[in-house]
């Protein structure tokens, strides 16, 4: 699988939130994703930067941008919080340590192809995903 | 502070989002417009979002309160414009926006706040004769 470029950005305030939104909005663009799943990428992307800033105490996204012989994009966002204790409980519609709806993990997981995540309780969180074009 | 702008027209409040909201702006929209229709009395409010590329669970969340807050208040609220690509979008991250009023379009959006505020009238008052 071809890598072809790495881009890291700063998750670590909620004007960074938009700016991952505006980055992931581009680069769907330029690969030539349909406006349905730019809309797609950038949700998911929207979703999971707020829980690296809320529930991750802030962290980076990685933008990878996949060519060959599929293109994708590939985005991991990575973060230093308290991790996730029981990850299929996180997942679930509904499930909120927050205030929010708890659509947020698993609904991201609904709008890409490729979904994975790595959580080490008092150590951190990544989730990557992918979705290709 | 960034603010959106609310415009009132009689019994109406307008509002258009035309921003890329961050989550804090978009909270502060929430407790304007509680307090606009406090304020005014207004029967009605429609939110126009056809500029909005994305509608994530918070944004979503956001017009789901402004419903229930408006409901509470005495007043309809309506949300037109929606892209496509948002609803299909919306839906698969699993929020139906149970409980708020949509329109296609601001023509359709403020008819619709127009009848329901006839009926709510004529309920009232009786039935006008016309």
């Amino acid at each position: 699988m071809a890598v072809v470029s790495t881009e890291a950005t700063p998750v670590a305030t909620e004007s960074d939130i938009v700016a991952v939104r505006r980055l992931v909005r581009e680069t769907a663009a330029k690969l030539g994703f349909s406006l349905v799943d730019q809309t797609k990428v950038v949700t998911a992307a929207s979703e999971l930067a707020r829980n690296t800033l809320i529930h991750g105490n802030g962290g980076e996204m990685e933008l990878i941008t996949l060519n060959g012989p599929r293109v994708g994009l590939r985005l991991k966002f990575h973060d230093h919080g308290p991790g996730i204790r029981d990850i299929q409980l996180a997942l679930r519609d509904g499930f909120t340590t927050g205030s929010g709806l708890g659509l947020g993990l698993g609904g991201a997981k609904r709008l890409v192809n490729e979904f994975e995540i790595d959580s080490q309780v008092g150590q951190g969180t990544t989730v990557t995903v992918t979705r290709w074009k | 502070m960034e603010r959106i702008p609310i415009l009132r027209m009689g019994e109406y409040l307008l509002v258009t989002i035309q921003v890329d909201m961050h989550d804090r702006l978009a909270m502060t929209l929430q407790d304007d417009l509680t307090n606009r229709i406090s304020e005014t009395s207004a029967k009605g409010v429609l939110i126009d979002i056809s500029s909005l590329e994305i509608v994530d669970s918070f944004i979503g969340r956001m017009l789901g309160n402004i419903a229930s807050m408006s409901r509470v208040l005495d007043a309809d609220t309506v949300v037109v414009g929606m892209r496509p690509a948002v609803a299909i979008t919306l839906v698969e991250l699993g929020m139906s926006l149970t409980g708020v009023r949509t329109a296609l379009n601001v023509d359709a959006g403020m008819d619709l706040l127009r009848n329901s505020l006839d009926a709510r009238k004529d309920a009232l008052y009786g039935s006008r004769i016309h």
